[in-house]
């Protein structure tokens, strides 16, 4: 038996597995497909301080090894989720990341100071990299002094497990991290969507209503992989990778690059039982390696 | 069409229902594709669904070949409700006939109804099994060139022109336009429609919200868990 145990500061996971926030609902859609405790935790969707209903349609295109999203953080805002959603998550026995995205610092910290009450959360994500609303999100995450200000903020807002989601539409991906790492970041989260658009030759329109949205899935891997191995040996706090991770073998690279938990997407979409997939294979990869705990693998690239 | 056996037996379908199919051995796609269930058979446990070529991925089903194992998931979604009175009409467009044949054939073993078909297509080369929704109910096809059957559109058609009201209830499915049109049709001699959508999905299982429409009291909805099948008179376009 390996230990799949690992560390992300105060967040203590009983495996390393994650779902990355967006593509995985509040974990009840996938309830009929997996037994959501044996997930090392859910980040649920974006939750903002008021109810957002999204973009119109067309939210989605599909494009070569992967797909444009511009779903615009529909949610019904975090006074519903304290009420009706937190009741329901916290029974499914495992950790339960909130992921907290606002218009303004002031939004950003209504929200986590809400979610700071939430007994059984010990985590939140900080997304300052959606790509796909136009005041926050993707501004806070692209402007060094934005994100310093807005993690500062949060971080006196929120007492427990701060990881900062970190937008890979930067041309310095490091500055960022070690930004949010010195306004008290516990752990940072990386890569959200890259910014894309894909058009209808045919009709000659753009594919998305927003005309751009987040570009994610295995397109994206190679270059997510770079940013977290560039991230993990430039900050000491834990890094959690992710951009297109399909299968165990995509997480084990993104493991030997430094991440120390990943979160799995896109993958969902096409395998609802990929999580699960992921996690055996790992668990394989060490036992065929002699490797007695995931712990050793983290960093462990050769060059 | 892409007949299915499954080892594990066939789970219960109503119509209305869908399948999101994994495309294998694609370069260019990444996405399940979802497909309408056309014709369940719990004895021989099989089930169909009627596929058009029409990109890159319907493309590679194509090449499936015979005893060749397909990744589905599946029931997804709602499915049509029956009607409260009988004397219904299904009216599909090219391949959106798929979930009616599997309703028409509901609706007459279960509810004990006389379904008639109106259909329209292109041209003749393009029906889709007239033999099969026959044994069902009375077919009345339209082909845009006149090839066969009625000239011009489903909406052409003098069973939906003439005295449309002798039905209760209209269900149709095809191009968006199409569909908007018998809404339209029904809405004004006030008789209820359900119509079944084809928005663009990423999961198919509620996760992803991409496959939303705009409907009158709940905003933006998912097509996929919400619908696909809904009443006219509960999307925004119907007005």
């Amino acid at each position: 038996m390996v230990d799949l145990k690992v560390d992300i500061g105060k967040l203590v996971l009983i495996n390393p597995v994650m779902t990355a926030s967006g593509t995985f609902g509040y974990g009840q859609e996938y309830e009929d497909f997996i037994d959501l405790s044996q997930l090392g935790g859910i980040v649920v969707k974006g939750i903002t301080g008021k109810e957002r209903q999204g973009h119109p349609y067309p939210r989605m295109a599909e494009t070569p090894s992967g797909m444009l999203n511009a779903v615009g953080l529909q949610n019904k805002g975090i006074d519903y989720f304290v009420e009706h959603i937190y009741p329901e998550v916290i029974k499914y026995n495992t950790e339960i990341i909130v992921n907290v995205n606002g218009a303004s610092i002031d939004e950003y910290c209504e929200v986590a100071s809400k979610v700071d009450k939430l007994e059984k959360i010990k985590a939140i994500e900080l997304n300052i990299s959606c790509p796909n609303v136009k005041e926050g999100g993707i501004i806070f995450g692209t402007h060094c002094p934005s994100a310093i200000a807005v993690t500062k903020a949060v971080r006196e807002a929120y007492s427990k497990s701060l990881m900062v989601k970190l937008s890979p539409n930067v041309t310095d991906i490091v500055e960022f991290a070690q930004a949010v790492e010195s306004a008290g970041a516990d752990s940072v989260s990386l890569v959200n969507t890259f910014v894309g658009m894909a058009i209808d030759a045919k009709t000659r329109k753009p594919a998305l209503s927003t005309i751009t949205g987040g570009l994610s899935g295995p397109a994206i891997k190679p270059i997510a992989l770079r940013m977290v191995w560039q991230v993990a040996k430039s900050v000491k706090i834990p890094v959690i990778g992710m951009g297109g991770i399909m299968n165990a073998t995509d997480a084990i690279e993104f493991f030997l690059a430094g991440a120390s938990a990943i979160q799995v997407g896109t993958a969902n979409f096409i395998n609802p039982r990929a999580t699960i997939d992921i996690i055996d294979g790992i668990a394989l990869y060490l036992k065929e390696n002699m490797y007695k705990s995931i712990r050793e693998i983290i960093g462990a690239l050769e060059c | 069409m892409l007949k299915l056996f499954s080892s594990q037996g066939i789970p219960k379908i109503l119509p209305g229902q869908f399948a999101q199919v994994q495309i294998e051995g694609s370069p260019v796609t990444f996405l399940r594709r979802p497909f309408s269930i056309y014709s369940v058979d719990y004895t021989e446990n099989t089930l169909e669904l009627l596929i058009k070529i029409v990109g890159a991925g319907t493309a590679q089903l194509a090449l499936i070949e015979p005893h060749q194992t397909v990744n589905l998931l599946y029931p997804l979604g709602n499915f049509f409700t029956p009607p409260l009175k009988p004397s219904v009409l299904l009216v599909g467009g090219g391949t959106g006939v798929a979930p009616l044949l599997f309703l028409g054939k509901y609706l007459k073993e279960k509810h004990m109804l006389e379904p008639q078909f109106l259909m329209g297509y292109r041209t003749s080369e393009l029906i889709v099994e007239k033999e099969r929704f026959e044994t069902i109910g009375k077919v009345h096809i339209t082909t845009e060139d006149g090839s066969y059957g009625h000239k011009g559109l489903v909406i052409h058609h003098p069973v939906i022109t003439e005295n449309p009201s002798k039905f209760t209830k209209i269900y149709t499915c095809g191009p968006e336009i199409m569909m908007k049109e018998v809404g339209k049709i029904a809405g004004s001699h006030g008789i209820d429609c359900e119509v079944s959508l084809e928005n663009l999905m990423g999961c198919g299982f509620g996760a992803c919200l991409c496959c939303v429409v705009d409907t009158v009291e709940k905003g933006l909805i998912n097509t996929c868990m919400e619908g696909p099948v809904f009443n006219t008179r509960s999307l925004k376009w119907s007005i």
